[in-house]
């Protein structure tokens, strides 16, 4: 056992930051609304860099790593907050811009749709590949989180079949992985803000950083982003090694306390800001806001909670 | 890349030492008496706790970590970590009085203390011959620990001291005391206290056992009234007994609560089970997916602190003493604690009421140990103090003074 990163993973963790501070940052990321999220010539970047094909073999022209080398490149793709369906995309493979929704009785919220060159649905028993131009969607004119455009969708077109419940059920896996990856870069990156401004902000003659009852709100966040960085990690390792532990019980148990980190500390960290916080330019609510669209994606905590019910 | 790249995979060393343990573990616990004494017999409770721990000793299984000049195994920090885990899911009896001995001290010794010191103590505390206890709390140096004022004053090669201690866990079973006194009352506060080794048998100790919310006198008052205790007995030097005590609390916090957070997770699978068999109408208690929900999404923050426990470990195998790593994971598992005692309180209903158990459900040990839980937020720094400890010295806030 040696659970600390490896020189090569902290190399390729420290690539992803760079990248991503040199492309993504926040200016930028708030630009990107304009664009619905993605931008096709920073998408290839994305690309470029291998983001979408790191796990996919060399032979396939992928990178050939591993699921806890992918974790830390979300995490920081988190960090940066950087938006579209990146997650969709990486579990697809594919260098083209992917959506992934859960089939369901009621109207389908699709994410970014209008982007799309691909188009998954995952059902009880298998996976469906639709045209997104055949699908009859309305547009939100107001989504929560401004960097997740959301379309309804009453129906969705049966589509083709594409993979069977075996590959359905490895997708939602992989996708409730990275997103909790994205949410830990999240919970990170909003801890980051709130440590900053409380630094910074005078209040009584004093940084407000120095008084105990804004302090310990700060450490409780950090408390919560190490936790969940120990079981996303984890359930990286234990994909890429399933000897070690429970697959399921381990992704499980890092989308919840990820999910956990990313949306209490996204409220801290707002509350923190005390007014300006509950303002648009302030960036608080946009890393709240993307936990809040992650937080129901790929199994809410619900779904986790249920699951790890039955393991006991 | 497979070789150094994080892991989780037991070595072919570690898989050796966890098979063996195993066969060990399950010859050796059908010849114990499952049955530990009850909470207020503290001689019965020695006697059963120091038996196991020379069981131990004697299978080469105590003071894994440590170089076998002193009695240990000589073996790394995750096979210590195995040890722990694999003693859990045995379950093979916990440290109980050996607690300070095996946890605080005898690391803080290991740690920093002479070759005769070692030699007199680490051996003896490992063949379950030595308890220890604790002596740092004061009535008026709670929190603000470094405010104390035990005194002791030189006189030759001894120290005369007096004053008083608090929350001293096993006193009354106990033969030795690490103590923290203050050596220069000039100095500041920090500055002028030393760390010794008190034998308890020393003329002038007097103990008073303090009775908890649980019920038993898990506590003492000790009180000291001219105690002379030979120089020799110092750890450190004089004065210096502050930074020796943060040795101390590194362990304290980071490593002597892992024991306890795995028998926490097995706890939860426990009240997994009770909740099957406690009737809610025409169903059960597990029937209620509510509840069956929080408790599963309890265990999440159990397994977290699993992970976060082998994170503290690879980085201590790294580095010695565990980090502030110890405070993280403390608060998390306090809160953890604190929220499981709710949710037995709620899987129980009526039958909470008792510390016994109730009609054939196995409910007692579970509304004591919401009981423990209060302590735990409590105990080896309250989550306030971590709380600072972490805004102070990770996040580098401003100190609040």
């Amino acid at each position: 056992m040696d659970f600390e990163l490896s020189g090569d993973q902290v190399d390729l963790q420290e690539g992803m930051r760079k990248l991503c501070e040199g492309r993504f940052p926040m200016e930028t990321v708030r630009e990107l609304e304009a664009s619905d999220g993605v931008d096709r010539a920073l998408w290839s970047e994305l690309v470029d860099a291998g983001v979408f094909t790191l796990r996919a073999p060399e032979a396939d022209g992928g990178v050939g790593l591993g699921s806890a080398e992918s974790v830390l490149v979300f995490e920081e793709l988190g960090r940066a907050c950087v938006p579209g369906p990146l997650v969709a995309s990486e579990i697809a493979a594919s260098n083209e811009v992917v959506g992934i929704v859960e089939r369901a009785r009621g109207p389908v919220v699709i994410e970014y749709w209008n982007v799309l060159d691909r188009l998954l649905v995952l059902e009880s028993n298998g996976i469906a590949e639709v045209d997104p131009a055949s699908v009859v969607a309305a547009r939100s004119e107001h989504p929560v989180d401004p960097l997740t455009p959301i379309w309804i969708a009453e129906r969705l077109p049966t589509g083709v079949q594409v993979g069977d419940g075996e590959l359905a059920s490895r997708v939602r896996l992989n996708g409730a992985l990275l997103t909790a990856a994205i949410q830990l870069g999240l919970s990170e990156a909003v801890l980051d803000v709130a440590v900053a401004y409380a630094k910074e902000r005078q209040q009584f003659d004093r940084p407000i950083g120095s008084f105990q009852a804004v302090k310990h709100m700060l450490a409780d966040m950090l408390v919560r982003t190490e936790v969940a960085r120990a079981a996303v990690y984890a359930a990286g390792v234990t994909i890429d090694d399933p000897s070690v532990g429970d697959v399921d019980r381990a992704v499980s148990a890092a989308k919840i306390t990820a999910g956990d980190a990313a949306v209490k500390n996204g409220k801290a960290a707002i509350q923190v800001h005390g007014g300006m916080g509950f303002t648009w330019e302030v960036d608080a609510h946009l890393y709240l806001k993307r936990a809040w669209a992650l937080d129901t994606a790929f199994g809410s905590p619900d779904f986790h909670s249920e699951l790890l019910a039955t393991r006991l | 890349m497979a070789g150094v790249a994080m892991n989780l995979r037991d070595s072919d060393s570690d898989a050796a030492f966890r098979a063996e343990l195993r066969g060990w573990l399950a010859e050796a616990l059908p010849g114990f008496p499952p049955d530990r004494p009850g909470e207020d017999d503290w001689q019965g409770r020695r006697e059963y706790d120091t038996a196991w721990q020379r069981t131990l000793f004697e299978a080469g299984y105590a003071g894994i970590a440590w170089s076998e000049e002193v009695g240990g195994r000589g073996a790394t920090p995750t096979e210590q970590l195995i040890f722990l885990e694999e003693a859990e899911k045995a379950g093979a009896p916990y440290v109980g009085v050996n607690f300070v001995g095996l946890l605080h001290a005898g690391p803080t010794l290991y740690a920093e203390a002479s070759v005769e010191q070692k030699a007199a103590h680490l051996p003896r505390i490992l063949r379950g011959d030595e308890v220890w206890c604790q002596g740092f709390s004061e009535p008026s140096a709670g929190s603000d620990l470094a405010s104390l004022r035990t005194r002791a004053i030189r006189d030759g090669d001894e120290y005369v001291i007096n004053g008083s201690k608090i929350w001293t866990s096993h006193a009354q079973v106990a033969d030795y005391c690490e103590m923290l006194v203050r050596t220069d009352p000039d100095a500041s506060k920090h500055r002028g206290i030393s760390w010794l080794i008190v034998p308890m048998a020393t003329a002038g100790i007097d103990v008073r056992p303090l009775k908890t919310i649980v019920g038993g006198s898990e506590f003492s008052e000790v009180f000291l009234d001219n105690v002379r205790v030979p120089v020799a007995n110092r750890v450190g030097d004089e004065n210096d007994g502050w930074r020796v005590a943060m040795v101390t609390f590194s362990f304290e916090r980071g490593t002597a609560f892992v024991g306890e957070m795995l028998q926490s997770m097995q706890l939860v699978r426990d009240l997994a089970q009770v909740a099957k068999k406690v009737t809610r109408g025409s169903a059960t208690a597990w029937d209620d997916a509510g509840l069956r929900r929080e408790i599963g999404h309890l265990s999440a923050g159990l397994d977290a602190l699993w992970a976060l426990t082998k994170r503290n470990v690879s980085q201590a195998s790294r580095n010695g003493v565990p980090g502030v790593g110890g405070s993280v994971f403390k608060l998390h598992y306090s809160e953890t604690r604190h929220r499981l005692g709710e949710l037995t309180m709620r899987v129980l209903d009526r039958a909470s009421l008792s510390m016994l158990d109730v009609s054939g459900l196995r409910s007692g040990k579970h509304v004591e140990g919401h009981l423990h839980a209060i302590s735990i937020s409590i105990a080896a720094g309250t989550s306030q103090i971590q709380r600072n400890i972490v805004a102070e010295r990770v996040l580098g806030l401003p100190k609040d003074r």
